[in-house]
């Protein structure tokens, strides 16, 4: 909402309706009836735009003029009445809730000379036979999100478009709390302002102010509860463990810190430290590799929580001092074919979910201009209540000869500069906000703890950050915290002196804790030693910019607001006061003996119809729907695309992304299984790492120029066995970067993903481990892709195979998704990979498939559609070494597809003696004939996988 | 000397780099500049031998895409580029670029009026096509003699008009291209390109400038070479140059 006029002026609605059929209507329908709305028979769907203010019919006429192309809608003012008896549902955006539309209509009407005050809202008229409590159901869970939205039945919206004339300024106010605090006071208060601190760190809190001889300020402790928070201080990832065996461990975060000292690779600039983790990819240029969750956002608000999630990770690789140059998305949701039944209370239908998630990856990075290009969906009931979205982001800078990436740090005297978006109270905690005392005129504003992005906004901010690096010294993004957490972490070595009391707000009444605090989008600070060169670049960008102190040197934070002083603390208790943590860990003591023979139902269907079913699962099936709504193209870069093949409708592995005047490439490899992690937390870790690498070497990359980054999505970590799950991934990651000398240079965890079950009880999300490995690919000219290319030639599998089902996907289609084990680590795997990657920079490799979920037959397959050639396999006791239907699918790990001249097997099978075999031949007849004979054509093949859309 | 092209920018514009190297590599020089800039020195497109209004999502795309952007051309910037193709200078826009020239009443020209809708899909989708060219007016099209490949990235690319129109326009020649491809939006006549009735106003939906090298097309690995979108940015260079 825009504000600006006074509250007794006319507001006139412009209402438009598109012509002829409305696609938004088949969603809500649809939408509809996955809640078993079913009589809910069709849907009309017009545009409300609000403008109060004084109009004329001349400047009605204008603003329709404008807004009203009559090739596309039509346009009614002041009409609210339904026709034909119709229910109507009005839905508009809570005030606060940022609305770009209202904004620039405000601005489009303020260039025609015509002053008001703007909002936008949205009319359903509804038609069938619809009694009240269906059309709250319809309001709250299709038509409108109670987060950000709010409706009206039957009756015309009204905006609040009021001034915001003298309203209070809130102080900050004094804690309650002495060296005599007891622990159960200490207790109260930590759930009376939702502080989820520990009684230890209470404790220490207290003491410290006991020390100054006075009591807290609310800023104060709303700061340390931030800066000690889960999710700014990884207290889990940073805590001493204690295993059930007895085993006293480092830290987990140390953990994984000691094997990249450890790997001591080369091309390691920054790691663990700071925004992102940064790599050098050739001597001109560096990297910058970030990945995010946004998990509990998307869950409540899936359009906001995920266009958020991709804003917030793009401002962290400008936080880096890097541009950002591409975006990658993994999305866990419940199953789409769910019953409306088995969607439990307050919880979105997953179709509904993916649709938003998808909406917002979509909104934001397609209009900031970004290629959204690896990814990976995945599905399970656990998702249901709990979806992840992981958001990641890479960046790229650009450096003279001989110099690199410097990480930047603030001087003395550097001004702090907060450049972007307005404050409000975003984010903030909903408990906290829900239980105060609102301003009489500020009334309904919310804190809505999840927003919409402002992409463009933030495309401002990237440009102007780009333009002007030469102008500041150090730069952060606001995050987690907001200012609290982005200056809080610039002054940690220095020390601020910070006036809060002429940042631009979005509306006034903010108290100064809600200030310091506030998670306000599009925003970060930079550390500017030149400040009149800075402003010029932001007025010629149209970003907006506030001086709010400076770095002193003191080691003190001193925060004012409207001349009081908020908020005065050292440094070094803020940063390093917090004691460490202690946890206990149950370790898990999974299966890992392997049967001599395979499961039972193994043999309960054909090899031929266990693919089918294989095919058509949504883990495997073509994601092309998804693929299709992201611009992947933007920026020129895409090489190895993910969407590849003769009808680029194939998927492939990694991508290869690279600058089009660059013949370096870029590949993206994303790895991630939470089925093995149910079974084998460890062995889990050591098969995503291994996914992540083969996504990257299949496509061309050089395996021993690779860097990872681990995104953990886990229960409660209190819970010792959800730890215990969680300390052995770290162990397995580890191993397995120990072994491929592939360092993690960044990492974030997401705790705390639990849900009710239809038990009533707890659970934990499954062990959601996500890699992402960023690769170098020497030359762009032999990068490979998965689709066969043309008869005759050979197809080699490379790797072994064992009879290992564990968490695999044949397992699950038998609802027998524990039995069995975990594909263990190959470690011959790294020495494959070199042999490969030369391969096929020699020319040697046509395509390259890996083998992944749903074993090597839907490897075959997936090749044999991307190319629309058919594969004639080797006879069955030529095939493998095991049943038949383990070899096609297991799904062991370290083993790839290869399409070679049939001229060149013998070549071959001389560079990986020991794994490699003859498996079958690309035919031009589109049969796909697996080894005991059964065959499909590539198109029924095709269409098992492609399915129809869920 | 290479001729100078103006590419121009607002808020939300992201395609302006792309456009950019395509222009060079066609062999122009590029100026880019915002509208905000141009409206304060509108000179500069008077001094410039080709304008490319680029794609994105200008202004968010709030109120319609292209809307607010348009509203800034029209006007001032709205006759200096009149005058432009009056003096026989080609403009191109393509995507946002087309939207924006559309809703300025740039393109088609004279008193009809076509419009760009929300896909039939309803969604924004991102695919590689096919474009035909199709127009011996079209100054931009008229030497091409095989097909484009390129991608489309846009959510409101249905060329949709009333019948007389379309009727107009194909016998006037103003079809520039047309989706060889599956049409991917539902446009009329699976319209992909309009020119104006001089033929130096270009406006399509498809992104050429994302095709300026082999190794841009999907099937690069396949072996599938040529229907670069760079022949579009060379005809417009080579329009300049005689």
């Amino acid at each position: 909402m825009a504000g600006g006029v006074g509250p007794h002026l006319t507001t006139h609605r412009l209402t438009i309706t598109p012509k002829g059929h409305d696609p938004r209507v088949d969603d809500v329908l649809r939408n509809a009836h996955d809640l078993g709305l079913d009589r809910l028979r069709n849907v009309a769907i017009a545009d409300i735009y609000f403008l109060s203010g004084t109009l004329g019919q001349a400047e009605r006429d204008e603003i329709q003029q404008i807004l009203v192309d009559p090739l596309l809608e039509t346009g009614s003012w002041d009409s609210c009445a339904s026709s034909n008896g119709h229910h109507v549902i009005e839905s508009l955006l809570h005030p606060g809730v940022t609305d770009s539309v209202a904004t620039e209509l405000q601005r489009l009407a303020s260039t025609a000379g015509i002053d008001v005050a703007t909002a936008t809202g949205k009319r359903f008229e509804l038609t069938g036979d619809l009694e009240r409590a269906d059309l709250d159901h319809l309001a709250a869970s299709v038509l409108a999100n109670p987060i950000i939205e709010q409706w009206t039945i039957d009756t015309p919206a009204r905006p609040t478009l009021t001034a915001y004339t003298d309203v209070d300024r809130p102080r900050a106010e004094q804690i309650d709390l002495s060296s005599a605090t007891s622990d159960v006071a200490l207790r109260e208060l930590n759930i009376e302002r939702g502080l989820a601190l520990d009684i230890e760190e209470l404790r220490v809190i207290r003491d410290y102010f006991a020390q100054l001889g006075r009591s807290p300020l609310d800023v104060e402790l709303e700061t340390l509860a931030q800066t000690w928070s889960e999710h700014c201080a990884h207290k889990t990832f940073r805590a001493k463990i204690t295993s059930d065996d007895g085993e006293l461990r480092d830290s987990l975060i140390d953990t994984l810190r000691k094997s990249t000292d450890d790997i001591n690779a080369p091309f390691v600039v920054s790691a663990f430290v700071g925004n992102a983790g940064i790599i050098s990819f050739t001597p001109q240029r560096t990297l910058a590799l970030k990945c995010e969750t946004h998990n509990h956002p998307s869950a409540i608000e899936p359009f906001g929580g995920a266009n958020t999630g991709i804003g917030g990770v793009i401002r962290d690789i400008l936080g880096a001092a890097h541009s950002p140059i591409a975006c990658t998305d993994i999305l866990c949701f419940g199953p789409p074919t769910l019953s409306a039944g088995e969607v439990p209370a307050g919880v979105f239908h997953p179709r509904k979910v993916r649709a938003g998630v998808i909406d917002g990856i979509a909104d934001y990075g397609n209009k900031i201009g970004l290629p959204t290009v690896a990814g990976a969906v995945l599905y399970d009931p656990a998702f249901t209540a709990n979806p992840l979205v992981y958001a990641g982001c890479i960046g790229s800078a650009s450096h003279a000869n001989g110099q690199t990436y410097v990480e930047s740090k603030p001087r003395v005297g550097d001004r702090i500069i907060v450049v972007g978006g307005k404050t409000g109270r975003d984010g903030l905690r909903g408990a906290t906000f829900s239980s105060m005392t609102m301003d009489a005129t500020t009334g309904d504003v919310a804190g809505a703890s999840v927003q919409i992005g402002d992409p463009i906004t933030e495309k401002l901010l990237c440009d102007v950050l780009r333009d002007g690096q030469s102008t500041y010294t150090a730069i952060t993004d606001c995050g987690a915290g907001g200012l609290s957490s982005a200056i809080g972490e610039m002054a940690q070595e220095l020390g601020a002196d910070v006036d809060l009391t002429f940042l631009p707000m979005k509306y006034p009444g903010l108290a100064p804790w809600e200030i310091w605090l506030s998670e306000a989008q599009e925003r970060m600070v930079v550390a500017v030693g030149n400040v009149a060169a800075f402003a010029a670049l932001c007025d010629d960008h149209d970003v907006s910019y506030t001086d709010v102190g400076s770095f002193t040197g003191d080691n003190r934070l001193v925060v004012r607001c409207n001349g009081q002083v908020a908020l005065d603390l050292g440094v070094d208790f803020l940063h390093h006061g917090r004691p460490q943590r202690n946890m206990n860990a149950v370790m898990p003591k999974p299966n890992r003996v392997v049967p001599s023979t395979g499961p039972t139902w193994l043999t309960e269907c054909t090899p031929m119809e266990h693919l089918r079913r294989l095919l058509a699962h949504p883990n495997i099936s073509s994601k092309e729907s998804v693929i299709h709504r992201y611009d992947h193209e933007i920026r020129g870069g895409s090489v190895v695309r993910p969407l590849v093949g003769a009808e680029s409708d194939g998927h492939g592995d990694g991508v290869v992304l690279a600058e089009p005047t660059d013949e370096h490439g870029i590949a993206i490899g994303i790895g991630v299984n939470p089925w093995f992690g149910l079974v084998d937390p460890q062995r889990m870790a050591l098969a995503v790492v291994d996914e992540a690498m083969r996504n990257v070497v299949a496509v061309g990359a050089d395996p021993s120029q690779v860097a990872l980054l681990d995104n953990f999505s886990w229960g409660d970590p209190t819970r010792p066995s959800t730890l215990g799950d969680l300390v052995a991934a770290v162990d397995g990651c580890v191993q397995a970067a120990r072994a491929f000398s592939a360092p993690f240079v960044s990492g974030k965890d997401s705790l705390n993903n639990e849900f009710f079950g239809s038990d009533g009880q707890r659970h934990a999300v499954p062990p959601t481990l996500v890699i992402t490995a960023i690769a170098h690919v020497p030359t762009v000219a032999s990068t490979v892709t998965p689709d066969l290319k043309s008869a005759g030639n050979a197809l080699v599998l490379l790797g072994s195979t064992h009879n290992e089902f564990g968490g695999s996907h044949l397992a699950m289609i038998h609802g027998a998704d524990t039995s069995g084990v975990v594909p263990e680590f190959d470690p011959r795997s790294p020495e494959r990979y070199r042999l490969l990657h030369s391969a096929i920079t020699d020319g040697l490799i046509f395509s390259c498939h890996d083998c992944s979920e749903g074993g090597l037959a839907v490897t075959l397959a997936e090749m044999s559609i991307g190319g629309r050639l058919g594969i004639t396999c080797v006879p069955t006791h030529e095939f493998g070494d095991n049943e038949l239907s383990i070899d096609l699918f297991s799904e062991s790990l370290s083993r790839f597809v290869v399409e070679v001249s049939p001229t060149h097997v013998s070549e071959i099978s001389r560079l990986f003696p020991e794994s490699s075999r003859v498996i079958g031949y690309v035919t031009d007849d589109p049969q796909f004939v697996l080894p005991d004979g059964s065959r499909l054509s590539v198109d029924e093949l095709r269409s098992c996988w492609q399915g129809s859309p869920t | 000397m290479k001729p100078s092209a103006l590419v121009i920018s607002a808020p939300g514009t992201n395609r302006d780099n792309d456009a950019m190297l395509a222009l060079q590599l066609a062999g122009a020089s590029v100026n880019v500049m915002s509208i905000k800039a141009l409206i304060s020195s509108p000179q500069h497109i008077e001094n410039s031998q080709m304008i490319v209004i680029p794609g994105g999502f200008s202004y968010a795309d709030a109120l319609g895409a292209g809307r607010l952007f348009a509203h800034d051309i029209i006007g001032e910037i709205s006759d200096a580029l009149k005058r432009a193709v009056e003096q026989g200078r080609p403009i191109i826009g393509i995507c946002n670029g087309f939207q924006v020239l559309v809703r300025a009443g740039i393109l088609p020209g004279g008193s009809r009026r076509v419009a760009l809708g929300p896909n039939i899909g309803g969604n924004f989708d991102c695919r590689w096509v096919r474009l035909t060219p199709s127009s011996q007016r079209c100054i931009w099209t008229r030497s091409l003699n095989e097909e484009i490949e390129c991608p489309i990235a846009h959510g409101e690319g249905r060329f949709t008009c009333e019948a007389e129109t379309y009727v107009e326009l194909v016998d006037n020649d103003q079809i520039a291209l047309r989706y060889a491809s599956a049409n991917p939006n539902g446009s009329t006549g699976a319209v992909a390109g309009i020119c104006d009735e001089s033929g130096f106003v270009l406006g399509l939906m498809p992104h050429p400038e994302n095709h300026i090298l082999e190794r841009q097309h999907p099937q690069f690995h396949r072996g599938v070479k040529g229907h670069l979108g760079l022949n579009l940015f060379k005809q417009g260079v080579a329009f300049v140059n005689n």
